[in-house]
């Protein structure tokens, strides 16, 4: 009985992990999906977002800004709104430029908020930094806390996959098919192709911040170190790729399976001896990595492939 | 004002000759294969570490066993090549940027896998600075930092300018339409280009280990900074990169110096910033560089 509630704790707690990368494949999928922009710094609006929305609902703490206590939607706004600004901030200089000049910009801004986040301690505890952050119905007996929090991610998605796929069947999602196909004809239908970018920029980065407010408070602790920044953005890359960019479902689908994969594999290779474990983990990266070469050069479409209208 | 030379702008130079050399290989790829190469700090971080094994296992000095990692390394660049960008030749040049990405990523697990991730050091021991007319202060790995680079990039300087297959790699770099009119064996120019940019990097690597330490993220660090100093000299010019190499590395040494007051202008915690601030500023008002690379 003990074992079979703690594969059910461990399908739900799967389900969350999984659904919050949903939510960064689905913003990634915004922004090269639909549009072929190029983000190599998810890990840092994902960062923006986990720490606005951490500071602004934790209790007052010496170690670090916070005692305002708002509300957790309130809270989820502004981390969007404040990852929203800086990303209108990168794409307003990087759009008008070759592409690869936003992967570039993109991984600094990563890099540069890490460096914030380490260096001003009075307001994020530095490298140790923001704990007790609160988890939305940790209230309520087990398992009903976790399951109402999975319910919350879940209807997150289901909104957020909703609204894309409006858009992308509306005027607005066939324009930038259109900007991302052949750019020049769009222009010259008379599109302001920099505007449409910006937007789908801007609104990908909005969904990355959510999911980052969303793992502070589920694992109720954010750090400059929680993550591998690279290795999140990564594991994201490739989620939507093996998916398949451009589709919705592909986003959702990669997301939730390659988080399954990582996720067991981790539970394998930690019941190995010590050293054995560190050095596994490696091999974990190194197999992902491959995955991503592999479907990128035989099957670039993913596992679900772009449906066209 | 003998501080000021002694403690920033001599390891700012040092500094920057090593930013230099990266930026050569990281402006070749920009340039010739029109791709910005990620995975070319981890180059660096492997070149670091085929040298330290070569100098445990042969007990000879960091410099001694420096050719030898960097032949070392361009086997591997070539073998990545092959494998994992060569198939996207004729794609649209963003996939090749994606896969260097993941490259980036599994280089970095291989060298963590074989290598661990314990610091290492591949010159032991603390050496004396040597005073010249009794004010400046040099310590002898410096001096051999920058000379090991001005050597490199004095013989990458006579291969583009002299020799043919040099002038072929700077005419695919300008135009690679009228370049292959001209009958020039694209694929020829290709490797001949990883295996400039691949022991460059492998050198670069190494001396940065002899500046401080081997560690699996040395190589990453330096990314930024390259790619602001490729952007600063203008994409697809070596000499460029050099020059914008020197002036990122006495930027971050100097934006640390106590200008104005008793503190530093800059918290030494956002050094690393300074490259990224530099590298925003241009692509905003000069994203063709200082020296007018390419833009598109």
């Amino acid at each position: 009985m003990d074992q079979t509630y703690g594969l059910f704790l461990y399908a739900i707690s799967l389900l969350t992990m999984g659904g919050i990368y949903s939510i960064l494949a689905l913003g990634l999928n915004v922004q090269w999906g639909f549009t072929g922009l190029f983000n190599a710094g998810i890990a840092g609006f994902y960062a923006i977002g986990a720490y606005v929305s951490a500071i602004l609902t934790t209790a007052p703490s010496v170690r670090h800004l916070g005692g305002y206590e708002v509300p957790y939607v309130v809270a989820f706004i502004a981390a969007m709104a404040v990852a929203g600004v800086i990303a209108w901030g990168v794409g307003k200089i990087c759009l008008r430029l070759r592409s690869d000049y936003l992967a570039i910009a993109t991984i600094g801004i990563a890099e540069i908020f890490r460096l914030i986040l380490k260096n001003e301690t009075w307001a994020t505890n530095g490298p140790r930094g923001v704990s007790m952050v609160p988890k939305p119905f940790e209230t309520l007996p087990e398992p009903y806390n976790q399951l109402l929090f999975l319910a919350m991610i879940l209807l997150t998605v289901a909104v957020i996959y909703w609204g894309l796929e409006r858009a992308r069947k509306a005027p607005w999602g066939r324009l930038m098919t259109a900007i991302r196909e052949n750019e020049i004809s769009a222009r010259a239908a008379g599109k302001n192709v920099e505007r449409y970018r910006l937007q789908a920029f801007v609104f990908g980065s909005m969904l990355m911040a959510l999911g980052g407010a969303y793992t502070a408070h589920y694992l109720k602790f954010i750090g400059p170190n929680a993550t591998d920044p690279l290795t999140a953005t990564f594991l994201v890359w490739v989620m939507l790729i093996v998916g398949g960019s451009a589709n919705n479902k592909g986003a959702i689908l990669g997301a939730m399976l390659m988080w399954t994969i990582w996720s067991a594999t981790e539970i394998l290779t930690s019941r190995l001896p010590d050293d054995l474990a560190i050095r596994t983990a490696y091999i974990r990266i190194f197999l992902i990595g491959l995955v991503l070469q592999i479907v990128l050069q035989k099957f670039p479409q993913g596992l679900l492939p772009e449906k066209r209208q | 004002m003998i501080e000021l030379i002694n403690f920033y702008i001599v390891p700012g130079l040092v500094l920057g000759s090593i930013y230099g050399l990266g930026a050569i290989g990281l402006t070749l790829t920009f340039g010739i294969l029109r791709f910005a190469n990620f995975s070319h700090g981890e180059t660096m971080t492997l070149g670091a570490y085929f040298a330290w094994s070569l100098v445990s296992i042969l007990g000879w000095h960091p410099l001694a066993v420096m050719p030898l990692a960097m032949v070392l390394t361009v086997v591997v660049i070539l073998g990545i090549d092959r494998g994992f960008y060569k198939p996207f030749r004729s794609s649209p040049t963003i996939m090749l940027v994606i896969a260097s990405f993941g490259m980036m990523l599994m280089i970095r697990s291989v060298i963590q896998f074989f290598w661990g991730v314990q610091v290492k050091t591949i010159l032991p021991g603390i050496q004396l600075p040597i005073e010249i007319f009794g004010l400046i202060r040099i310590s002898p790995k410096h001096m051999v930092i920058v000379g090991s680079a001005i050597v490199l990039m004095s013989a990458v300087y006579y291969l583009l300018k002299y020799t043919k297959i040099g002038k072929a790699m700077r005419a695919m770099s300008d135009s690679p339409e009228l370049a292959r009119l001209t009958g020039i064996n694209t694929e020829h120019v290709i490797m001949a280009t990883w295996i400039v940019g691949g022991s460059l990097a492998a050198a670069a690597g190494v001396l940065l280990a002899l500046d401080s330490h081997v560690q699996t993220l040395m190589g990453f660090k330096l990314l930024l900074p390259i790619f602001a100093a490729t952007i600063l000299g203008g994409v697809g010019r070596p000499h460029g990169a050099v020059i914008g190499g020197l002036v990122i590395g006495l930027a971050e040494e100097l934006s640390t110096y106590p200008w104005i007051g008793e503190t530093p202008l800059l918290n030494p915690g956002y050094k690393a910033g300074v490259a990224f601030a530099i590298m925003v500023a241009l692509l905003i008002w000069r994203p063709s560089g200082l020296l007018r690379g390419r833009t598109t």
